[in-house]
């Protein structure tokens, strides 16, 4: 008996925002409604291989979740308790765009979700429109209010800091925003200009003006600064939240928890394999009820990447790497495999020790590339 | 074998005007391969001289031609090599050749390498036949071109054959034309032995393998021979032709003819490029006239990026020699790098070609480090060093004065960019001697220039300011007494030995910033501030910092997938691994040589 989480991908979107590379596109009602009826033929494809498995925690991603239509998400929803064990106390996230909060899937969060990442962004008009969102400030205030009103009592906010001619006054304002419409849990994710984004091509033409190394830094340190002195606990890089309310499920990713992904493109680690679901849309349209015909990248994981992901994973959590827990699961210690990195990284000043734990000092969460890439073995 | 029957010729042409591809449809329509032989371009067999379109290692083709009379031919096609560094392997190629076809694009015209080519073949006594390639092309102007070729080059060209290569059209009048216009050899097969080394090769099974053109008498399998020069004698063991790539036994080589020689030859030193061939018992009166030896002008420190791999790169550079007499090496050693070696070439492609060469065929990553000329200092106590590793400099209060070697540069140019490359060279110390017009748009400049000035970039740049009109050989003639002094760099306070180099004192400060600047470059951000110094002795003259980096971080999760993470975490590895640990910081291997690159942009 063991527990797994589940991720559903929903891929489809209003509008493609500047920076996003994910896998996301807008469709018409009749792809979303053929999408909702192949995912729901790939969970109960799922059905037997799941007997035997609790589910704690499920999260429903995208793209916009929320544009789906209420009334296939509910038999999405069927589906998923017809073909696994959900336990009572799950917790169920759902992402959604502040611009499509409505009156059904708000009916459809009040019956079936407890927790909500709202996509905010920013509070700040400008900067919203230069990502390319579909909302404003204005929607998010009341977005939050609908959900609040509706019984939700779990809530995330993600925010975007570093986004082009945002100053650091800006960011702080936003931070501020945020705070103020009390969220449990906001996210604060650092502009990343992807390949094959409408950012990418503004910044090779010379048109994206993002603020200066500096003064991301100063936004980096102020959203630590601002976020903990209204009682978020940083918990891992990008994340904070208030006491009780870490996401389960991200946390089950960073710790290596088993999750299988159902829906176009999504990821799985079950059983010490990872893959992912096919990325072409017919393809899963047509074979999605058969789960060997969607797989992707099958790998088996042998013991030496299932190290080296625990340490790269593990490590973005403030809690870090505690060694006895780290001894029983892998079978050796951390300070026998990583003795003379981890002497040298504490010298460094990007890695702290207390005990037999060790974690990112916050330099070396700013410079965490350079830093992980040290645990991948030869 | 008749003499009349046989055509020696070599293909001369700018770089990429079509010379490998006229080569493998010459070998084609000959007949002597099926097409399932043809490799695309059979005679640039080595990997990296397909990508960079040059030809080094000179080679040699027997193919047989049915003419339109009737008749069979030999055509012997000999490899030219096609830059400035090889043209001491170009010269020895045309040496056995009687004849020269000179490729011409017909949408780029004569280039600065097509004139180089015609003078060193016009050197040879060469008959020249003029081709027109490329006129499959929009762009082609054939008869512009052929206009070009009689005003500028002076050569009958307006009924040559027009052709393109690449789709194979007219490649037969090419073919006939080589037959007609091209003279047949002219030797005496009853004379002794008298023939030419033009290459070599070493099989660890076969011994040395000689190339030669005979040019007098003929030698067959228990024939002893006495090389000239070296006045080694053998038993010849086989004798025979070339096949494309292969070797083919033959019962004796006679005037005219190109082939290949064995007689369990163990060191390649018996057997230099260059030397004449005669019959050991009844040698010929003279040896036919040698071409210098090469001689090295560029020395650097070639070290393994990886140490343990130290004796793989001795081994490989041992390889290389036994194919190529100019490369020079001896071991050395350095705080910063290692074991390595320090290598001599005859330029800076060379030492590319080299260094290339040793990391694809050999599979080494390597670190070389700033080229050096061999510097001559006479000290107080009256000895004389010859310095070719700057860290061996001594002290400069044992120092009476230094020399240092020179060229005579001769440039050949269109009259349009005189003024760009007079300046050029200025700034290089070059010392104005003459300008020779050889056309009104034409000419050739000499200058006297320290030959420290061009091992680093000057090709590159003389290039560059010339939209690639020039073309630029040179010549050692002496050495000169000159100021002197030995730039350090210093990273994170250490110095780096593989970095410093002598340098002209006048410029030292603008070579110092310059070096500091460009090692800023070079030097990717790392988790400390780095301090990169220039310094004479113990004065820094310039200085720079390498900012600690400040972020690189990977924010988002991306719904579970965790193999860009992981993508990203190994390409950071694998680039750390590229990286050379000086003191705590870590400077990647190309550093070592780009930081010596002036820019020209």
């Amino acid at each position: 008996m063991s527990d797994i989480g589940l991720y559903l991908h929903f891929p489809f979107c209003v509008r493609k925002c500047a920076y996003c590379d994910f896998l996301s596109f807008p469709a018409t009602e009749e792809v979303k409604r053929i999408y909702a009826a192949a995912l729901i033929r790939e969970i109960r494809g799922y059905a037997r291989a799941a007997k035997g498995h609790t589910v704690s925690t499920v999260f429903l991603g995208g793209g916009t979740p929320s544009i789906m239509p209420a009334r296939q998400m509910k038999a999405i929803f069927q589906a998923l308790y017809d073909s696994f064990e959900i336990l009572p106390g799950a917790e169920i996230t759902m992402e959604m765009n502040p611009g499509t909060v409505n009156e059904s899937n708000l009916t459809f969060v009040f019956d079936h979700v407890n927790r909500v990442s709202l996509g905010a962004q920013s509070g700040n008009d400008a900067e919203l429109l230069a990502l390319g969102r579909i909302h404003t400030r204005r929607d998010v205030e009341r977005s939050v209010q609908l959900l609040k009103d509706s019984g939700v009592k779990n809530l995330n906010l993600d925010l975007m800091l570093g986004i082009p001619g945002q100053t650091a006054e800006e960011w702080r304002s936003t931070l501020r925003w945020a705070i103020d419409l009390k969220p449990e849990h906001i996210s604060a994710y650092s502009l990343q200009v992807e390949d094959g984004t409408e950012f990418r091509r503004l910044q090779k033409a010379g048109k994206l003006h993002l603020p200066d190394e500096d003064t991301e830094r100063e936004m980096a340190a102020l959203t630590v600064e601002m976020l903990e002195g209204s009682g978020y606990r940083q918990y891992e890089f990008s994340n904070y939240a208030k006491e009780g309310f870490l996401c389960r499920h991200n946390v089950r990713y960073w710790k290596r928890g088993d999750y299988l992904g159902l829906g176009l493109g999504a990821s799985s680690l079950f059983e010490g394999s990872r893959w992912h679901n096919t990325r072409n849309l017919e393809h899963y349209f047509e074979h999605s009820s058969d789960p060997g015909q969607i797989v992707r990248e099958m790998e088996q994981l042998d013991r030496r990447t299932e190290i080296e992901e625990a340490m790269f994973l593990g490590l973005r959590m403030s809690e870090g790497i505690e060694d006895a827990e780290f001894e029983a699961r892998y079978g050796l210690s951390v300070f026998s495999l990583y003795g003379e990195i981890i002497e040298r990284q504490i010298a460094e000043g990007v890695l702290l020790r207390e005990g037999n734990r060790i974690f990112l000092s916050p330099r070396g969460i700013e410079v965490s590339n350079v830093v992980l890439a040290d645990y991948l073995l030869d | 074998m008749d003499q009349s029957k046989i055509r020696n010729f070599c293909i001369i042409a700018h770089i990429d005007h079509g010379k490998s591809t006229l080569a493998d449809r010459i070998i084609e329509q000959t007949g002597l391969l099926t097409e399932r032989e043809m490799q695309d371009q059979v005679l640039d067999n080595m990997e990296l001289e397909r990508e960079r379109g040059i030809t080094i290692k000179a080679q040699t083709v027997r193919t047989v031609y049915r003419a339109d009379d009737g008749e069979e031919y030999v055509f012997n096609l000999i490899d030219t090599p096609g830059h400035v560094d090889f043209n001491y392997e170009v010269s020895r190629s045309l040496a056995a050749c009687d004849g020269a076809v000179l490729v011409v694009d017909s949408t780029q015209g004569v280039e600065a390498q097509t004139l180089g080519n015609v003078y060193l073949a016009l050197d040879h006594d060469l008959e020249i036949l003029p081709v027109i390639n490329k006129v499959d092309l929009p762009s082609a102007q054939p008869d512009e071109v052929a206009q070009e070729i009689e005003d500028v080059i002076g050569l009958e060209a307006m009924d040559c054959p027009r052709i393109s290569a690449k789709t194979g059209l007219n490649v037969h009048e090419v073919l006939e034309s080589i037959v007609h216009k091209l003279p047949a050899p002219t030797g005496d097969p009853d004379k002794p032995l008298k023939a030419l080394i033009f290459d070599s090769l070493y099989d660890s099974y076969r011994g040395v393998i000689v190339f030669m053109r005979v040019f007098d008498g003929s030698v067959r399998r228990g024939s002893r021979i006495r090389m000239m020069a070296t006045g080694a004698v053998f038993e010849v063991t086989e004798v025979g032709t070339f096949g494309a790539g292969k070797f083919i036994p033959a019962d004796e080589l006679t005037a005219g003819m190109v082939g290949y020689l064995e007689a369990s030859i163990k060191d390649m030193k018996m057997t230099r490029v260059g030397d004449t061939v005669t019959d050991a018992d009844t040698p010929c009166a003279e040896a036919l006239p040698g071409y210098k030896e090469p001689q090295p002008m560029v020395y650097c420190g070639i070290y393994p990026a990886e140490t343990p791999r130290y004796p793989d790169l001795r081994d490989a550079l041992e390889k290389l020699q036994l194919n190529d007499a100019a490369l020079q090496y001896e071991p050395e050693t350095s705080q910063a790098l290692g074991f390595g070696f320090r290598c001599g070439f005859l330029g800076l492609l060379h030492l590319d070609v080299i260094t290339q060469r040793l990391e694809r065929e050999y599979d080494l990553d390597l670190i070389t480090t700033a080229p050096s000329v061999i510097y001559k200092i006479y000290k107080t106590d009256g000895t004389v060093l010859d310095i070719t590793n700057p860290t061996n400099m001594p002290d400069p209060s044992e120092i009476e004065h230094m020399e240092e070697p020179m060229v005579k540069a001769e440039i050949m140019v269109t009259t349009e960019y005189i003024g760009s490359i007079m300046t050029l060279c200025q700034e290089r110390r070059g010392v104005y001697e003459e300008t020779e017009y050889i056309e009104t748009t034409r000419a050739v400049l000499r200058y006297k220039m320290p030959l420290n000035e061009i091992i680093y970039d000057f090709f590159d740049a003389l290039k560059s300011r010339s939209r690639g009109y020039a073309s630029f050989d040179y010549e050692f003639f002496g050495y000169e007494r000159s100021e002197l002094t030995r730039l350090d760099i210093l990273v994170n306070h250490e110095p780096v030995d593989a970095l410093s180099f002598i340098v002209y004192a006048p410029n030292a400060y603008k070579r110092g910033s310059q070096m500091c600047e460009r090692l800023k470059k070079e030097i990717p951000r790392q988790l400390f501030d780095i301090p990169i110094q220039a310094a004479i002795g113990s004065k820094i003259i310039a200085r720079e910092t390498v900012r600690q980096l400040r972020k690189d971080v990977l924010a988002k999760c991306y719904g579970g997938d965790i193999s860009r993470k992981r993508k990203l975490l190994e390409k950071q590895k694998e680039g750390k691994k590229k990286m050379r640990e000086i003191g705590n910081v870590e400077v990647p291997k190309e550093a070592f040589l780009n930081v010596l690159k002036l820019d020209e942009e």
